[in-house]
């Protein structure tokens, strides 16, 4: 790097004061002076303080762009900047969050995002901490989350001290992740800083969302400012998200007025809270089914027009399949085989339509972006801003007649919606009183602790839990789930959560963390933090001591290799020893209850969770459980 | 004769719905043997230790209800043969009938779950 012209000045000017500041500032003559003897001045003076460096600027652009907290794992790469965080800013907005793991920083971002709507800021080493944080740097840009990453490096080789320094100096930090970040820059000045900071904020957050990364450098913050006064930080300003065409919109309204069997499928539809609002007036406005995904909460499950259950039989029978923020479009319409040959066919002779953001973050190399499907109308638009103007073109053009025909097709989906809620009830009375603790059971008992409080389901809503919570539960707003990891990368739900509950916190609500063992075992610390820092969080595990879902695909493959399935366990399972997961909760500081394997335990254990939970603790309860 | 995949989950499922009453029944199978099987050959894996099912729509449905079955085990042959979705096929060479029928035996003997109504946890 040629050295930044805001270095240099900043230097030139220390330089230039150091004779005068000697008397005050304790520095080292590099030419001692014999008493009584004369001799010439001294030449350099080696200087080894300041009271403002380059960091602390750093620390008043973190605190213009608002951010409450700052996640890391120390790292000397960008030690001035936590020294000023801690110091300098008070350890207040943000406050320092002790990590474990870069992977549990990222993660913890992303959790806390899908409740508070605010980035986390994350510090990282911009090599060996980078690395750690890449998967989950790779969960957020699936699931669309902004994440805003700070990495230290030491780019000038003049300056690195020691050999550590150079295996943790990298000539472009954030090549490693761009492939799966929206904004990256490595800034050679502090007005750079600033203003590349003011733009990644921006950035990350005009939908579609996706994490960000910024490097700061060590001579940057490292570097003195004395009396400068040239800094300034840009003013930020919120752009308003993509939204569809009024032609587009006004042609999609009269298509879902006509439809006779419309589906609604909702994605990552809701990124604020007014995303659940819109959709379900637009649902109620046309009475149509409505197929929530999970990956968001999206529509209330026990709404009457909440046919998520049936969304196979909707697809294949629909005349109108309208998709919102689906991340995979064409496996909602086609029938893909998982047996050894590939065979794939479109399941519905239905007109297809679909608002989605997607493709404005189209990137090349990872694969997320899922198969090409033609539709018949598309709308490259944020979905949640494109409703609002969808519900009224619909409005403008629904008649009398017409909305009476509705009402008698909304009347058959209650119908429909009830026998579905029977059905679950009636599958989870099967293995009721089954040791092993059964997921059905597992969730029910939950579900009677908890829902008379203002709970918060941080993790495991979807398919680890067989979607049992959200077919028992009765999720009513849209901080009730925060949906899943997004790349489906395993370690997401353990810091997921205690991000989620550290937002969670000043609300007072109930965070709920249905822990799967094999994500835990990834980065276990993150328990350690939340007691640290005095994060309540109820987490039950569901223990069912073995990666599952993997065991089954060796059971697919072995059974296509015409083998048996016999040994499919083998690197699959978490057992022998049994891991005791109350221990481990207490060893990290929090309360451990359990293993409990026998589901007439459960009710006294979890009261006694919530009790302390709402002392504002971390507690997390052994449950050992079937598979799924 | 070549069905698909669909046809064939289809056929399967039509089955499953009919009565037990009157249908064609193979020779008792051995439910110890069974148990120790369905858990051997993975079968608890999607199904659940006691055969009560897995997942549902949307995300993931899979592994249907198996306890107490309506389907004849002809019908279940035939599936495990040549199953659907996510299955993965059972063919003779790991799987024999009479396996089968003992997993099917197995199923047979599970309890019945106390009625619905008399759970209080799922009445809330």
């Amino acid at each position: 790097m040629s050295k930044s012209e805001d270095a240099n000045v900043g230097r030139r000017n220390f330089l230039s004061n150091a004779a005068a500041l000697a008397a005050s500032v304790p520095v080292a003559l590099a030419a001692a002076q014999a008493p009584g003897q004369e001799s010439a001045p001294p030449t350099k003076v080696e200087v080894q303080t300041t009271d403002r460096p380059g960091a602390d600027f750093m620390i008043d652009v973190f605190k213009s762009l608002g951010f409450e907290y700052v996640c890391a794992n120390p790292g000397s790469a960008f030690r001035a900047i936590q020294e000023s965080v801690v110091n300098y800013g008070g350890n207040s907005k943000p406050e320092f969050i002790t990590c474990c793991h870069e992977e549990s920083s990222v993660a913890m971002g992303h959790g806390y995002f899908k409740v508070e709507g605010k980035p986390m800021l994350v510090f990282a080493h911009g090599t060996v901490g980078l690395q750690h944080a890449s998967m989950a740097i790779y969960n957020a840009f699936c699931d669309r989350v902004p994440v805003f990453i700070v990495l230290g490096n030491n780019l000038n080789a003049a300056t690195r001290r020691s050999s550590v320094d150079w295996v943790h100096s990298v000539q472009d930090a954030p090549s490693l992740v761009r492939d799966f970040t929206k904004f990256d820059d490595s800034p050679v000045s502090l007005s750079q800083f600033a203003e590349s900071c003011v733009r990644a904020y921006k950035v990350a957050m005009t939908a579609p969302s996706a994490p960000v990364v910024l490097v700061a450098d060590a001579e940057l913050s490292e570097t003195p400012i004395v009396g400068r006064t040239d800094l300034t930080i840009p003013k930020l300003t919120r752009a308003s998200p993509p939204a569809g065409d009024s032609a587009a919109v006004a042609e999609l309204a009269g298509m879902l007025i006509e439809s006779q069997n419309p589906v609604i499928v909702a994605g990552r539809l809701a990124r604020t809270p007014d995303g659940m609002a819109h959709l379900v007036e637009l649902a109620e406005l046309l009475q149509s089914p409505v197929v929530d995904s999970g990956v968001r909460m999206n529509f209330p499950n026990r709404h009457r027009l909440n046919l998520s259950a049936n969304s196979r039989a909707l697809v294949e029978n629909a005349d109108l399949v309208l998709g919102l923020e689906v991340p995979d479009f064409y496996g909602l319409v086609n029938s893909i085989s998982r047996q050894l040959e590939y065979s794939a066919h479109l399941i519905t002779k239905a007109k297809l339509a679909c608002i989605s953001a997607g493709d404005r973050l189209a990137k090349s190399n990872y694969q997320e972006f899922q198969r090409y499907q033609a539709v018949d109308l598309d709308l490259a638009a944020d979905a949640e801003a494109t409703l609002p103007s969808l519900v009224e073109a619909v409005k403008q053009r629904m008649n009398g007649g017409r909305r009476r025909d509705l009402e008698a097709r909304g009347a058959k989906i209650a119908q429909q919606h009830a026998a579905i809620w029977a059905k679950a009830r009636l599958d989870a009375s099967y293995a009721w009183d089954a040791s092993p603790v059964s997921v059905a059971r597992l969730c029910s008992e939950l579900w009677a602790q908890i829902r008379n409080e203002d709970w918060c389901l941080a993790n495991s809503s979807g398919i680890f839990v067989s979607n049992w919570p959200l077919r028992l539960w009765d999720f009513d707003k849209p901080y009730r789930h925060i949906g899943g990891s997004g790349g489906a990368g395993m370690g997401y739900g353990a810091p997921a959560a205690v991000g989620a509950a550290l937002a969670n916190k000043k609300r007072g609500r109930l965070t709920v963390n249905i822990q799967t063992d094999g994500d835990l075992m990834y980065a276990p610390g993150v328990l350690w933090t939340a007691a640290h820092h005095r994060i309540p969080l109820l987490t039950v595990m569901h223990n069912n001591r073995a990666y599952h879902q993997e065991m089954m695909e060796v059971q697919v493959a072995a059974n296509q290799h015409n083998r048996g399935i016999e040994r499919a366990h083998i690197g699959t399972s978490i057992d022998d020893p049994n891991i005791n997961y109350a221990k481990l909760a207490e060893s990290m500081g929090m309360m451990g209850i359990g293993p409990i394997d026998k589901p007439g335990d459960l009710a006294p254990a979890i009261r006694r969770g919530i009790e302390t939970v709402k002392r504002g603790e971390p507690v997390l309860i052994d449950v050992v459980t079937q598979p799924r | 004769m070549n069905l698909s995949i669909v046809t064939r989950l289809m056929l399967a499922l039509a089955l499953w719905a009919l009565p037990v009453a009157g249908q064609p029944s193979a020779k008792a199978g051995d439910a110890g043997n069974g148990k120790k099987l369905y858990i051997a050959d993975g079968c608890y894996e999607c199904h659940g230790l006691q055969g009560q099912g897995g997942s549902s729509a949307p995300v993931g449905s899979y592994g249907p209800r198996l306890a107490r079955p309506k389907l004849p085990v002809e019908a279940i042959r035939a599936y495990v043969r040549h199953p659907g979705g996510g299955m993965p096929p059972y063919t003779p060479k790991v799987l024999s009938d009479s396996q089968i029928d003992d997993i099917y035996a197995f199923l047979k003997t599970i309890p019945a779950p106390p009625p619905v109504k008399d759970i209080p946890l799922l009445n809330e």
